[in-house]
């Protein structure tokens, strides 16, 4: 006897089916998710259109190509006040990212030390590192920044302070001039033959890369490790000492000072702006604060057996620091950094409250008001933010996914 | 041989030696000086450096501070008493600003005679959260939870208390309708009903009704518009509805952002990325500028409810990051025993998966709730009154100009205790769920 091969038994497709049976109800939910989504945009647009057409305004980026006619504090790239809206926007995305990388690359070290520190043995430091991040952690950025400003605003003299051979107040380590009308940083001056050097420099720099690659190489097929460190830094200071003194001396540092007479006013150097200094270091302390907890729980978060391990197979302290913990920690470490720097970038934007000009006070700010264009305004805005975010979480997860761990 | 064996010996101890005390710089207070700040040469520079820190970081600020004036109308006035009880030239805080203008920095331009409504309903919602909070309180307590929200706007904008009850009724009139339709097995049209009847509800019944009720019985509380919310109070508003309205949302994008259905995930994705991506400032301009043209002509909602709303989106995409990090987090075998035993999507979530993923990420919630609550300060930057707006505007009164660190150092303290004691009650609250496998 042969048993009829039946299959599930086949019937019509009811239109309950879409409802209730679990194959086509997901199918059901998104067509309605799908009608619900653009019928909420279709509106919103409408109102849009209705609303502009009413205030008669339209949407239309014309504005960006009218000249400005305002003037901004701080210009990287060359700015008058005749240049076009566009041109102002672009100053303020300069400024933003200056900001921005000067406080991700500060952050980074203070993280680091802080979070490093933190671990440390010695009860005081570590206290004190405990106090440093729980402090700023659970302040708000905003007042840190307008604190840091006051600091620098109030409490830092005029420059005529620093006047005569012996000023009233001192610059910190004989270079640095912080004044209530901005802080001013010793400048390098490039004299003749000052290229020749650069050159040089580049050229050690090559040299020792070459060298550590060559070693490198080496000691993967022979097991024979050459000397790289101290050889890398001899190619670098060697060369470029010996033709710095060779050439006389072509690159000088000069140190700000006021001239002696007239207004007080500081020569030479490079001027910063108090805001851009409030900013900066309001930045680097508060994100340094959450980047030392990032580094302190990559580090625990490697097992003690790992460094035991290394020890027994006989490398130093510093190797098994360098070789078997930081590659596991850093893969604990990264994605939280990440998030950090992206979060530091547009903490940037709280620069409208000490009035340092970054993208938000040309285009968000003067521009808008100036131009009544809020919509195209804030889109711009809303869209170079995102447009930075994507492209840095693009690039450090490309790098994430390298030092992460390779399961097999 | 045995006596022979004992003249050879020429002593035996019977007795113990007393222990000697260990040596005077392995005990005590040397010892941990030795072991914790002085063990090495590296350890020793440390401590003189954190030391030589303290001392340059607290030699000015702590007799500042401890100098304090405590009473005075006036900056001057202040000044003249220190000038008065110091030596010239001494510096001494004036926290007399803090005594004088503290219901300003507290409650912003509330009614003086009203102040004691948002202290009220602070307490009321501390009361509908804490058995949520807390396990051990009594169960009875959650009764109070549904009706806080209400209870508490009324407590703070005032007005007639009917316009609250109407609009609770239309919520408990869709809980009714959803459950009584449940019950009887027809599970779409419960979810019909649960979302049109109170909509049909409010569009049409509740104004009269409140209206009627109010004629009926005038129980009303004097009004307070929200341009007079200020200080703390404002923050600590838009805190805690943000936080409580975002954890639901983001906990809905979490999983919409993992569910199988395209459509759901990739508008989830869209969604937590645009808001992610964009800083606060800029959604918060978004709010008080351009999103009336996005709404009816002729819509022109209070700026602090358009706050709430924004704040509340803005952190509901970081939470639902947070909680995607605990979902993935789970081992596929809770998500598969839940089909296994035949539960729905929504039983499987609510028994099986989300109970251990919200587990894993209290932490992240807890510092998100961190975040915003210190991101309120930004709305002082669209014209709103919260504590460091208040600051300057009591630096711009003639009374209090040119005062400075007073004002700060208090705000930043109370941001300080808020936010300490917010992730103090995670780390608790991590502890008291740990179930020792990991």
């Amino acid at each position: 006897m042969t048993i009829a091969q039946a299959g599930p038994p086949r019937q019509a497709f009811r239109l309950s089916q879409l409802l209730y049976d679990t194959r086509y109800r997901s199918l059901t939910i998104q067509v309605i998710a799908l009608f619900l989504l653009a019928a909420l945009i279709a509106y919103l647009i409408r109102n849009l259109v209705v609303n502009l057409h009413d205030l008669g305004k339209d949407f239309d980026f014309g504005f960006l190509n009218r000249r400005a006619g305002y003037d901004i504090a701080q210009t990287l790239i060359p700015y008058t006040n005749n240049d076009t809206h566009l041109r102002a926007a672009m100053v303020g995305i300069v400024n933003t990212l200056l900001v921005a990388g000067l406080g991700i690359v500060t952050a980074t070290i203070v993280g680091i030390l802080a979070g490093v520190l933190r671990l440390s043995k010695n009860w005081l430091v570590g206290r004190l590192m405990t106090v440093y991040v729980e402090t700023f952690r659970n302040v708000p950025l905003l007042l840190w920044i307008i604190l840091v400003y006051a600091v620098l605003s109030e409490s830092t003299p005029a420059p005529a302070a620093f006047r005569g051979d012996e000023p009233e107040a001192s610059k910190l380590f004989g270079l640095v001039a912080f004044t209530n009308r901005g802080t001013y940083f010793p400048s390098l001056v490039w004299g003749e033959g000052a290229g020749t050097l650069a050159i040089m420099l580049l050229l050690s720099i090559l040299a020792a890369l070459l060298w550590q690659g060559y070693a490198r190489r080496r000691q993967a097929a022979t097991g024979q490790p050459l000397p790289s460190l101290w050889v890398m830094v001899a190619i670098l200071v060697l060369p470029v000492t010996v033709a710095f003194v060779l050439l006389g001396a072509p690159v000088s540092v000069e140190v700000p000072t006021v001239r002696p007479t007239g207004i007080a006013r500081f020569q030479g150097g490079i001027n910063v702006l108090n805001s851009l200094v409030a900013l900066w270091v309001a930045l680097t302390l508060y994100t340094g604060a959450f980047i030392a907890e990032i580094v302190r729980a990559g580090i625990l978060a490697v097992s003690k057996g790992q460094t035991e391990a290394a020890f027994a197979l006989g490398l130093r302290p510093g190797r098994t620091t360098r070789l078997v913990i930081l590659p596991q920690a850093l893969r604990v470490i990264v994605p939280p950094l990440i998030s950090q720097y992206l979060n530091l970038i547009k903490n940037s934007s709280l620069a409208v409250a000490v009035g340092y000009p970054d993208v938000k006070a040309t285009l968000g700010g003067v521009t808008m008001n100036q131009t009544g264009r809020e919509l195209e305004s804030i889109l711009l805005l809303a869209l170079f933010y995102l447009v930075v975010s994507l492209v840095i979480s693009l690039v450090l997860n490309i790098y994430n996914r390298r030092i992460s761990l390779k399961e097999r | 041989m045995s006596e022979l064996h004992a003249q050879t010996v020429a002593q035996v101890r019977d007795t113990m030696l007393p222990p000697v005390p260990p040596p005077r710089r392995e005990t005590g207070a040397i010892r941990w000086l030795r072991q914790n700040l002085f063990s090495g040469p590296l350890n020793i520079i440390l401590t003189v450096l954190a030391i030589w820190l303290l001392w340059v970081a607290l030699r000015d600020v702590v007799p500042w501070a401890w100098r304090g004036v405590w009473r005075a109308s006036s900056l001057n006035e202040c000044r003249a008493i220190r000038d008065q009880l110091y030596p010239e030239g001494t510096s001494a805080a004036c926290w007399a600003v803090l005594t004088d203008r503290w219901r300003q920095l507290v409650f912003g331009f509330y009614p003086a005679s009203q102040i004691w409504r948002p202290p009220l309903a602070l307490v009321v919602f501390l009361l509908a959260v804490s058995p949520i909070l807390f396990a051990r309180l009594p169960r009875r307590l959650l009764w109070l939870t549904p009706a806080a929200p209400f209870l508490i706007f009324w407590l703070l904008w005032g007005g007639t208390i009917w316009g609250p009850v109407a609009a609770a009724l239309g919520f408990a009139l869709g809980v009714a309708a959803f459950l009584a339709l449940s019950r009887a097995r027809y599970p779409i049209l419960a979810l019909l009903a649960g979302i049109l009847l109170p909509v049909l509800y409010w569009s049409f019944v509740a104004g009269p009704l409140a209206r009627a009720l109010a004629g009926v019985a005038p129980l009303a509380l004097p009004a307070v518009a929200s341009k007079d919310f200020g200080g703390f109070t404002l923050s600590i508003i838009i805190g805690l509805s943000g936080i409580s309205l975002s954890l639901p949302l983001g906990v809905l994008l979490a999983l919409g952002r993992r569910s199988d259905m395209l459509i759901i995930s990739k508008a989830s994705v869209f969604y937590i990325e645009v808001i992610r991506g964009v800083p606060l400032i800029v959604w918060l301009f978004v709010a008080q500028l351009i999103l009336n043209y996005f709404l009816p002509r002729g819509t022109n909602f209070d700026l602090m409810l358009r706050v709430i709303i924004m704040v509340t989106l803005f952190a509901a995409a970081y939470i639902a990051e947070v909680i995607r990090g605990g979902l993935a987090a789970l081992p596929r075998g809770q998500y598969e025993a839940g089909d296994a035993l035949g539960l729905t999507y929504w039983q499987a979530m609510q028994l099986i998966v989300l109970p251990q993923a919200l587990k894993i990420s209290i932490p992240g919630i807890v510092n998100s709730f961190i975040g915003l609550f210190k991101d309120t300060t930004l709305v002082s930057i669209i014209a709103m009154f919260d504590p460091i707006r208040m600051a300057s505007s009591i630096r711009a009164t003639t009374a209090w100009g040119g005062i400075y660190w007073e004002l700060y150092v208090f705000i930043g303290l109370t941001f300080w205790v808020f936010c300490f004691s917010m992730s103090r009650y995670s780390i608790w609250l991590e502890r008291r769920l740990e179930r020792g496998h990991r």
